[in-house]
């Protein structure tokens, strides 16, 4: 193995990211689970860093901007807020124990490794090895949506997908363009604040942020 | 390679590693009680346990059986043979081709077996309980190392710990996001072997959950004190090991009498360094009850395996 320092430490931070998605899928507070998200944005932005210092891309600068804001900063913020104002700090109940749903990560991820290595033989890029670590974090944030029960723990679960999403972006082509890049920004905090309403309006309904209760809803 | 010189480093090794093994534990002891705000017993305590169990009459159970007798001399020669085995001072010891990575587990495992039946022999509830409990933590930390080993023999092509050491430690600096995993894997399996905090807690024999404690709660004088030294003999070389793959630098070749004060000071700094380590992280965390202990070990497995997933995605 004789990679480059830059894309050694790319692949040490694409194997942060994929630890922490792992810490998620087993996590049970939500509070910790928060803060395993704003690290895992950090994590996103110093690759993104060292991506764009290695490459000469300078818009990805701006893109490592727009995450240390957005997903380590504003996100996890509005996160805390809404978890004060619901009272919820606890998600005991997955709906498969946690070593089960731990050995079925570990499927995913060889799966996915397997999913990336034909694709990767063409890839011209100097991390091209990570768009597998990126599509295991995409499945492994699937997988902690339909493993857990809470709403609020949901979100965080579709917030982590969109992080592999992005690394997946700016590990195999660099970058996306900006339009698309604040277009996407712009959906996830909208789209985090509506979610913010809708826990109020779930709770307010079923007094209970469990979305097990949806499935009784009829029409009367 | 010189013969003599050789056998010379390898003697050199096993006597300095069993003197120093009660010391790595009072400073272990020491530190946590630092943290814990406490003045502590002073690094020399537990020579003076074993000086004062030495000096005890034994007292044994009517119906203990000879096992019960010979496990503590098993016991420790099992955990001398492993710190023979594993490069401490120096690599291409004599000793390091009697064993490899897997046969070293396979050391520990026959020490946990005999403790089990000894914990089993008197017939105590305390004792079969303490076994049982034992056994469990085995069976799921056993893997968990086993893969952690097996991420550093894929990287350096061989499972000999010797040749593991040499090719790590001799190259320009890499680095191995799998070994990072296999680290925190190996810490947590560390701490679950030799009876540490998450898992079970080292200062108490007072307590229903505990574990080693409850094992050897029958034992006494000379046959305790071979069992708590063997216990710190073992904590010491999983010590070892964990430098000997993850920071070997500094480790001197075997018959190099030069590099021998500097391998010597870099044990020292790395043995302290992770006494305190060791003691911090007991401090930060509290016990956890029994049944989580194999989702903690659980734990251990994934990342162990991650690592070495990782290693064939981004390594090769």
């Amino acid at each position: 193995m004789d990679l480059p320092f830059h894309a050694q430490l790319i692949n040490l931070f694409a194997a942060l990211l994929l630890l922490l998605a792992f810490a998620m899928l087993t996590q049970r507070r939500i509070l910790s689970l928060i803060n395993l998200f704003a690290a895992q944005g950090f994590v996103l932005v110093l690759s993104t860093l060292v991506v764009a210092y290695s490459t000469h891309q300078s818009h990805l600068y701006y893109s490592a901007m727009l995450t240390l804001v957005l997903k380590v900063l504003l996100l996890p913020w509005i996160m805390h807020r809404l978890i004060r104002a619901l009272n919820v700090r606890w998600d005991v109940e997955t709906l498969i124990n946690m070593p089960a749903t731990m050995l079925i990560g570990i499927v995913l991820v060889i799966f996915a490794f397997n999913l990336a290595t034909p694709i990767t033989q063409f890839a011209g890029t100097i991390n091209k090895s990570t768009l597998g670590i990126a599509t295991a974090c995409i499945l492994l944030a699937f997988l902690m949506m339909i493993t857990r029960r809470k709403a609020v723990s949901q979100v965080i679960g579709f917030l982590a997908m969109e992080n592999g999403l992005f690394f997946a972006a700016t590990s195999a082509t660099y970058g996306m363009p900006m339009v698309v890049e604040l277009g996407i920004a712009l959906d996830v905090l909208v789209g985090t604040l509506i979610f913010g309403v809708f826990f109020f309006h779930i709770r307010e309904t079923f007094e209970s942020l469990d979305i097990h209760h949806l499935e009784k809803l009829k029409e009367r | 390679m010189n013969v003599t010189s050789g056998i010379i480093f390898q003697v050199l090794q096993s006597v300095l590693v069993v003197l120093i093994a009660p010391l790595m534990l009072g400073w272990v002891n020491q530190c946590r009680a630092w943290l814990q705000n406490k003045s502590g017993a002073g690094i020399w305590q537990p020579y003076k346990v074993l000086h004062k169990l030495f000096h005890k009459d034994a007292v044994l159970a009517h119906n203990a059986s000879p096992l019960f007798r010979v496990t503590p001399y098993i016991l420790f020669g099992c955990m001398w043979l492993a710190v023979g085995i594993v490069p401490v001072l120096a690599t291409s010891l004599p000793f390091a081709p009697a064993a490899d990575v897997i046969a070293l587990v396979g050391l520990f495992a026959l020490a946990r077996v005999f403790i089990s039946l000894a914990g089993m022999d008197v017939g105590t509830s305390f004792g079969s309980m303490g076994a049982r409990r034992e056994m469990m933590i085995g069976f799921l930390a056993e893997p968990a190392m086993l893969m952690t080993l097996f991420t550093a023999s894929l990287i350096s092509h061989s499972t000999s710990l010797a040749t593991i050491v040499e090719t790590l430690g001799h190259r320009e600096f890499v680095i191995y996001p799998s070994m990072a995993f296999a680290a925190v894997a190996f810490l947590m399996v560390l701490l679950a072997e030799n009876a540490r905090i998450p898992i079970d807690n080292p200062s108490t024999h007072l307590e229903l959950t505990m574990i080693h404690e409850a094992m050897i709660l029958e034992y006494s004088a000379r046959h305790l004190a071979l069992i708590e030294w063997a216990a710190s003999l073992k904590l010491t070389a999983y010590v070892a090991i964990g430098i000997a793959i993850f920071v070997p630098w500094g480790i001197a070749g075997a018959g190099d009498w030069i590099g021998l004060p500097i391998a010597l000071a870099a044990l020292v700094l790395k043995l302290v360094g992770a006494g305190a380590g060791l003691a911090l992280l007991e401090t930060v965390s509290a016990k956890m009850r029994i049944f989580r202990a194999p989702e903690f070990l659980g734990t251990a497995f994934m990342l162990a395996t991650l690592g070495m997933l990782i290693h064939f995605l981004l390594e090769r």
